[in-house]
C-alpha cells in the first residue's frame, strides 16, 4: 500500500509549516513522505480497537499554580533577543487590520 | 597527576581536600579543549573567561564551606539545546545563532548550585533531530575513539568531549535514544532517566512527551552523582514528578513477606552503588538480539551479561513483542510535537531573521526555510502533515494507542524481570557521511532506544568493550518506571569487572601531557566555537 | 410575494477571567501598562519555557459553567491550536478542544416578551493573544504581549437565537450572570468580553440550516446588532440572486458597516489540534464541584425575587438595581447601614440614573461609597437638611464621593428649626406679599405654594418646609 504524496500536499503542508521550499527540496520532501508514511502505514497490523490513545505516560493530574502575581517589569529581557524592534515592541512586517 | 583522566567525583574529592584547585581543574578541561577541538569538535562555544571568573567565584565558596557537595569545583560541559543564562544557546541550529536565553534552564541551575562551573555548549543534531550530530549547522563533531566516525547523536557533543577529557562530564538529552546511543559509540556512561524525574524547564523542546535531561559520564558513580544533583521535582514543569512521594502503580507496591509495602521513587541515587546483582532477575528480549544486530555488538554484550550471570543474576530470554511498532510509532508522535515547539522559531521574538522578504507570510517562510536545516525541516513536513485535517485519527491517534500497546508490553516484563538488557545501537559508531542519505535507514538504528521513550522508561548505556575496528560497544540496561536503582546497580557491578578504557588518542596525548598542576595557561587563546 | 427568511445565529464569546495572574504564568493580568512590561518566558514563548496552569482560572471556569447550567468535564484536558501570526508568540495557542471544561447547558433569556432557553454547546478555557498595533510611520506593526496569556473561557452557544435583540439578550444574560460571579468585568469597549457570531438564513419554515458565516471583531452592542442586520441582508441578496452563501469568516468594520472575508491563501485554518504534552490533565470530583457551587453568590434573578420579596421594591426598580452587580451592591450595603431600603432604592433609580445618563456613566462606573449614601438618607430622615439641600449634597456625593456629614456641617446646610427666626422672616414676607395673603384668604391654596417659596428663599433654603407650611398658615 504506497502512499502518493501530490505536488498539492507538499505545497499545502509548506503552507501550514511556513516552510518554503525549492524545487528539489520539494520532491526529496515528497520522496521522504512517502517513504515514511508507507513505513508509518505498518501501524495498521496492529489491531488497536478499544485501546485509549496515551499522551501522558503516568497518571499525573490536577497540577496548579496559585493565582500570586510576580510584579517585574520583563519588557528588557523580553526583548533582549528581538531582531527588530521599536518603542518596547516587537516589529513585524505589517498585518492585516 | 593528570586531572583531565579524573572521573567527576574524583576530582571533586580532590578538590575539596584541596590538592587541586578549582581554577586548575577548570584550566586543564580548557586546555584539553584546546588540545582536540581541531580534531573532534564536541563544542559549539567555549566560555574560557567567564569559566575561570566562575571557577575563582566557586572556589571562594568552597573555601567558605558554602558548597560542599561532590561536584563542588568540577568543569562541566552542556548540551547546547539547554537554556543558559547569557549564555548562547543554538540548539546546533542556524534559526538559534546568537541567541542568548534570559534564563538557566532547571537542571543546570541545580548544576550550578551544587558548584559546578559550566566551561561550554556541546555539539549536536541540529534540534537534537539526528542519531550522528552530523545535522549541526556548525560543523559535525568526530568521535575520539576513531576520527573518521561518528560520535553518535544527538548528544554527540556532550559525549565525545567526555570520552576526549575535554570535560570530566556533560549534560545530555534523550527523546529516542539521544544519550544511550552516543554514550555507546563514544564509551562512555550515559543516564536517560524516568520520564519526569528532571525538569524539563529550560531544555528547548523537540518532543515535549519524551525529552529527559541526562548525566553523561566516565563511569556509574558519576553518572548517579550527577542524576542526584539534577533530578529534582520542579514546579515550573508541570510534567516533573515528586519522586519522594509518588508511588509507581507497577515498581512502586513491592511484596515482603506476603504483604505488600509502598515505596516512594526517591531520589538516592548514589545508595544503589552497590556491587552486587545476585538475584537480580534479567530480562534479555529475543527479538533485540536477532537479525539487524551486529555480531560483534551482540557477542559483546552477551559477554557482559555471562559475567553478570556469574555475579549471581538470573539471566532469562523472552519475547518483548511490538518492538518493530516502536519507530513508526515515534516518528508520528516526536514529529508532531516537534512541529508545535519549533513554530515557535519565526524571526519575530529571537534568533535568525531573514533579510529581504515581502509581507509577514513571506517573512516567516523565508526565515524559516533558511533557518532550519534538512533534517528539521523534514520531521517538520511530516509532523505538520501527521497532524492536518483528516490524518489525525489514523496517524497520531494511532501512535498514540501503539505507545499505550508497547507500554504494556514493558509493564508485563517488569511482572517477570527487574530490568531488561539490550543494545544500546545495532552497531558501533558509523563512518561520517554514511548515515544521512538515507534517513529511514538511520531511524532504523534507534531500534532499540526509542520504545524506552515511550514508556517513558529510565534506560544506562555503558561501555561493555570494543569491536575488532577498536570501537566501543555499549550495552544498555532498561528498568521499569522509576527503578533506576536497579539498572545503577546493575552497571555499577559489571563496571566493577572492566577497567575504564579511554581512546588511543586522548592516551598518547596525555602521556605526552605535563601535568598539569601549577600550570597557568599563559599563552592560550580564546576558543570560540564557531562554523566549521 | 416576498419570500420570508429566518435568521439563525450561533454564537462564540471569549471572557477575559478576572484573575490576578496570566493563565500559565504569574505576569499580572493588570489592564495597560508599557508594551511588554508584564511579560516573561512563558507568555512570550521562550524557548524552553514550560506552562503551569492557574488554578483560578479553573475555579472561574467551572463556577461559570455552573451558573450556565452546563455539566462540568470530569477529565478535561488541554489541547494545542496550531496557527502562525504575530500575537501568538509560540505559534499555537494552548486551548481545548478535546475535553473542554463544560458543556450541554443554557441560559434563560427574555427577549421583548418572549422567554426563551439559549443552549451551550460548550466552554473550554484558552490563552488570550499579544495585541498588535499598527506603526503608520514606516507601515509595520508593532507587538506587544501584555496580553499574551491572559485567562479566557470561550462560551460556544448553539444556533439558538432568530434575532438581533435575542442575542443581545442572551450577551447581557451571560455578562450578567459572569459579573455577579466576579469571575469578569465583562467591558466589551476594552476587551474583556468579546462576540463573535455565525449566522445563516434560510427560508421561513425549512428544516436544514443554511451556510452560515463567522463574524469577527464587534466590539459593541450596537456593532453586533449592526453586524447581524447587515450580514443578514447580505446573505438574503446572495440568495435572491441566485447565489451561494460561502462558509467563510468575516470581518466586520463598523464604520464602513460592511463586513469582508477574511480569506488568505496562508490561512489555511487547519490548526492541527493535538493535545498539550506540557500541561497534565485536570480531574475535577464531585467533591471540588460542590465546593464551587457552594461558593456561588446569589445571581440576578434569585436576587431580584428577594428584593421584592423581602424589601417590597417594585420588580422594574429591582430589575434595574440588579442590572448592575455594582449597583446592587452598593443598594445592600447602603441599605444595611441606613436600614431604609426604599429610600436607598428611591436615590439610586432617580438621581444616580439621572446623573448617570447626564455624564454618559455605565452604572459600573459609580464611585461613592454606600456608606455616604446611607448618611445622606439618614440626614434627610432626621429632617437635618431638606430635600432640596439633600440632592444637592448627592450631587456631591456621586461625583466627589464626599461625606454628607461633614459637607453639611461645613456648608451650613442644615435646616433651621429655630421658630423665633422664622417667625420673624415670615412676618416680613406675609407684609410684603399683601396681595398673595390676600388670594389664600381668598380660597386660593395655590397662593401658599409662592409664600413658602419666598419664605425658603429669604431662608436659603435651609428652613424645614413642613415647618414653614403650618406657621404660614397658622399666622394668616
Amino acid at each position: 500500500m504506497a502512499n502518493k504524496i501530490s505536488d498539492e500536499t507538499i505545497e499545502y503542508v509548506g503552507i501550514l509549516a511556513k516552510l518554503e521550499l525549492s524545487g528539489e527540496e520539494k520532491a526529496d520532501a515528497r520522496a521522504d513522505m512517502e517513504k515514511m508514511l508507507d513505513y508509518i502505514d505498518t501501524l495498521n497490523e496492529l489491531d488497536t480497537e478499544g485501546i485509549e490513545p496515551m499522551s501522558h505516560v503516568f497518571p499525573v493530574n490536577n497540577v496548579f499554580r496559585e493565582d500570586v502575581a510576580s510584579c517585574i517589569d520583563g519588557s528588557e529581557d523580553t526583548l533582549a533577543n528581538a531582531p527588530l524592534k521599536k518603542e518596547n515592541s516587537f516589529k513585524v512586517p505589517k498585518t492585516i487590520g | 597527576m593528570d586531572i583531565t583522566s579524573l572521573t567527576a567525583v574524583e576530582l571533586g574529592k580532590k578538590i575539596r581536600a584541596r590538592e587541586i584547585s578549582v581554577v586548575d581543574a577548570v584550566t586543564a578541561s580548557l586546555d584539553q579543549i584546546e588540545r582536540v577541538e581541531k580534531d573532534v569538535h564536541s563544542f559549539v562555544s567555549v566560555d574560557r573567561e567567564g569559566a575561570l571568573e566562575r571557577a575563582a567565584r566557586i572556589q571562594e565558596q568552597i573555601d567558605d564551606g558554602r558548597i560542599t557537595g561532590p561536584l563542588a569545583g568540577v568543569p562541566v560541559a552542556v548540551k547546547d539545546n539547554m537554556c543558559t543564562k547569557d549564555m548562547t544557546t543554538t540548539c546546533s541550529s542556524r534559526i538559534l545563532e546568537n541567541f542568548k536565553p534570559t534564563f538557566t534552564a532547571e537542571a543546570v541551575r541545580r548544576l550550578e548550585k551544587a558548584g559546578a562551573v559550566i566551561i561550554g555548549k556541546t555539539n549536536m543534531d541540529e534540534f537534537a533531530m539526528g542519531s550522528t550530530t552530523e545535522t549541526s549547522y556548525y560543523g559535525v563533531t568526530r568521535n575520539p575513539w576513531n576520527l573518521r566516525h561518528v560520535p553518535g547523536g544527538s548528544s554527540g557533543g556532550s559525549c565525545a568531549a567526555v570520552a576526549a577529557e575535554e570535560c570530566p562530564y556533560a549534560l545530555g538529552s534523550d527523546t529516542g535514544g539521544s544519550i544511550r546511543q552516543p554514550s555507546s559509540f563514544c564509551g562512555v556512561v550515559g543516564i536517560k532517566p524516568t520520564y519526569g524525574t528532571v525538569s524539563r524547564y529550560g531544555l528547548i523542546a523537540y518532543g515535549s512527551s519524551l525529552d529527559q535531561i541526562g548525566p553523561i559520564a566516565k563511569d556509574v558513580t558519576d553518572c548517579a552523582a550527577i542524576l542526584e544533583a539534577i533530578a529534582a521535582h520542579d514546579p515550573k514543569d508541570s510534567t516533573s514528578i515528586d519522586r519522594r512521594t509518588y508511588v509507581h502503580t507497577t515498581s512502586g507496591k513491592v511484596r515482603s513477606g506476603g504483604k505488600e509495602e509502598v515505596c516512594p521513587a526517591g531520589y538516592d541515587f548514589t545508595g544503589a552503588l552497590v556491587d552486587d546483582v545476585a538475584g537480580m532477575r534479567i530480562g534479555i528480549p529475543k527479538d533485540y538480539f536477532g537479525k539487524g544486530l551486529d555480531a560483534e555488538v551482540r557477542e559483546k554484550i552477551l559477554e557482559a551479561v555471562r559475567t553478570l550471570e556469574e555475579r549471581g543474576a538470573v539471566v532469562e530470554e523472552f519475547d518483548l513483542g511490538l518492538v518493530q511498532y516502536a519507530i513508526p510509532a515515534y516518528y508520528v508522535i516526536a514529529s508532531a510535537e516537534a512541529s508545535s515547539n519549533l513554530s515557535r522559531f519565526d524571526g519575530v521574538k529571537y534568533g535568525y531573521r531573514t533579510e529581504d522578504y515581502e509581507g509577514l507570510h513571506n517573512m516567516y517562510k523565508k526565515t524559516r526555510s533558511e533557518g532550519f536545516g534538512a533534517e528539521v525541516k523534514r520531521r517538520i513536513m511530516l509532523g505538520s502533515f501527521v497532524l492536518s485535517s483528516g490524518y489525525y485519527d489514523a496517524y497520531y491517534l494511532k501512535a498514540l494507542r501503539t505507545k499505550a500497546l508497547i507500554k504494556q508490553e514493558f509493564d508485563r516484563a517488569f511482572e517477570k524481570y527487574d530490568i531488561i538488557i539490550a543494545p544500546a545501537a545495532p552497531t558501533t559508531a558509523p563512518e561520517l557521511g554514511k548515515s544521512l542519505s538515507d534517513p529511514l535507514k538511520m531511524y532504523l538504528g534507534d531500534i532499540y532506544t526509542i520504545s524506552v521513550n515511550l514508556a517513558g522508561l529510565p534506560g544506562i548505556s555503558i561501555p561493555v568493550g570494543t569491536d575488532s575496528k577498536g570501537l566501543p560497544v555499549g550495552m544498555q540496561i532498561i528498568g521499569d518506571c522509576f527503578e533506576e536503582k536497579k539498572i545503577i546497580r546493575t552497571a555499577y557491578t559489571l563496571e566493577k569487572t572492566r577497567t575504564y578504557e579511554r581512546p588511543e588518542m586522548i592516551n598518547n596525548m596525555s602521556k605526552k601531557k605535563e601535568p598539569a598542576i601549577g600550570r597557568k595557561g599563559e599563552d592560550d587563546q580564546c576558543m570560540k566555537g564557531g562554523r566549521a | 410575494m416576498a419570500k420570508q427568511y429566518e435568521t439563525v445565529i450561533g454564537l462564540e464569546v471569549h471572557v477575559e477571567l478576572a484573575t490576578k495572574t496570566k493563565i500559565f504564568c504569574s505576569c499580572s493580568t493588570e489592564f495597560g501598562g508599557a508594551p511588554n512590561t508584564h511579560t516573561c518566558p512563558v507568555c512570550t514563548g521562550m524557548p524552553g519555557s514550560l506552562p503551569v496552569l492557574n488554578k483560578q482560572v479553573v475555579e472561574y471556569a467551572m463556577a461559570i459553567g455552573l451558573a450556565a447550567n452546563c455539566e462540568i468535564t470530569r477529565v478535561c484536558k488541554f489541547d494545542r491550536k496550531n496557527y502562525f501570526y504575530p500575537d501568538n508568540p509560540q505559534n499555537y495557542q494552548i486551548s481545548q478542544l478535546y475535553l473542554p471544561i463544560a458543556r450541554n447547558g443554557y441560559v434563560e433569556i427574555e427577549a421583548g416578551s418572549m422567554k426563551k432557553r439559549v443552549r451551550i454547546h460548550e466552554m473550554h478555557m484558552e490563552e488570550d493573544a499579544g495585541k498588535l498595533v499598527h506603526d503608520e510611520w514606516d507601515d509595520t506593526s508593532l507587538v506587544d504581549y501584555n496580553r499574551s496569556g491572559v485567562p479566557l473561557v470561550e462560551i460556544v452557544s448553539e444556533p439558538d437565537m432568530r434575532s438581533a435583540d435575542e442575542v443581545i439578550a442572551y450577551l447581557e444574560k451571560l455578562r450578567m450572570i459572569i459579573q455577579y460571579l466576579g469571575a469578569s468585568d465583562c467591558k466589551l469597549q476594552e476587551g474583556s468580553m468579546r462576540a463573535d457570531v455565525n449566522l445563516s438564513v434560510r427560508e421561513a419554515g425549512a428544516k436544514e440550516f443554511g451556510t452560515r458565516t463567522e463574524m469577527k471583531n464587534l466590539n459593541s452592542f450596537k456593532a453586533i446588532a449592526r453586524a447581524i442586520e447587515g450580514e443578514r441582508e447580505r446573505q438574503i441578496e446572495l440568495l435572491e440572486a441566485g447565489k451561494a452563501v460561502i462558509q467563510e469568516t468575516r470581518r466586520w468594520d463598523d464604520n464602513k458597516e460592511f463586513s469582508y472575508a477574511m480569506r488568505s491563501k496562508e490561512d489555511a485554518q487547519d490548526y492541527r489540534y493535538f493535545p498539550e504534552p506540557d500541561l497534565v490533565p485536570v480531574i475535577i470530583d464531585d467533591e471540588w464541584i460542590e465546593k464551587i457551587r457552594s461558593r456561588q453568590p446569589e445571581l440576578q434573578t434569585e436576587k431580584l425575587m428577594r428584593y421584592k420579596k423581602e424589601f417590597d421594591i417594585p420588580e422594574y426598580d429591582a430589575k434595574i438595581i440588579t442590572g448592575s452587580k455594582h449597583m446592587a451592591d452598593i443598594f445592600e450595603a447602603a441599605a444595611a447601614i441606613c436600614g431604609k431600603p426604599k429610600k436607598v432604592s428611591n436615590w439610586l433609580m432617580v438621581e444616580t440614573l439621572r446623573l448617570l445618563k447626564d455624564h454618559n456613566m455605565e452604572p459600573e462606573e459609580i464611585s461613592f461609597a454606600p456608606e455616604n449614601l446611607a448618611k445622606l438618607v439618614e440626614l434627610t430622615e432626621a429632617g437635618t437638611i431638606n430635600n432640596s439641600v439633600a440632592k444637592e449634597v448627592f450631587e456631591k456625593i456621586f461625583l466627589e464621593n464626599i461625606d454628607p456629614g461633614v459637607y453639611v456641617e461645613e456648608h451650613g446646610l442644615k435646616t433651621v428649626n429655630d421658630e423665633g427666626a422664622l417667625e420673624e422672616v415670615l412676618k416680613k414676607v406675609i407684609a410684603d406679599n399683601p396681595q398673595a395673603v390676600e388670594d389664600y384668604r381668598g380660597g386660593k391654596e395655590k397662593a401658599l405654594g409662592a409664600l413658602v417659596g419666598q419664605t425658603m428663599k429669604a431662608m436659603k433654603g435651609k428652613a424645614n418646609p413642613g415647618m414653614v407650611n403650618q406657621k404660614l398658615r397658622e399666622m394668616i
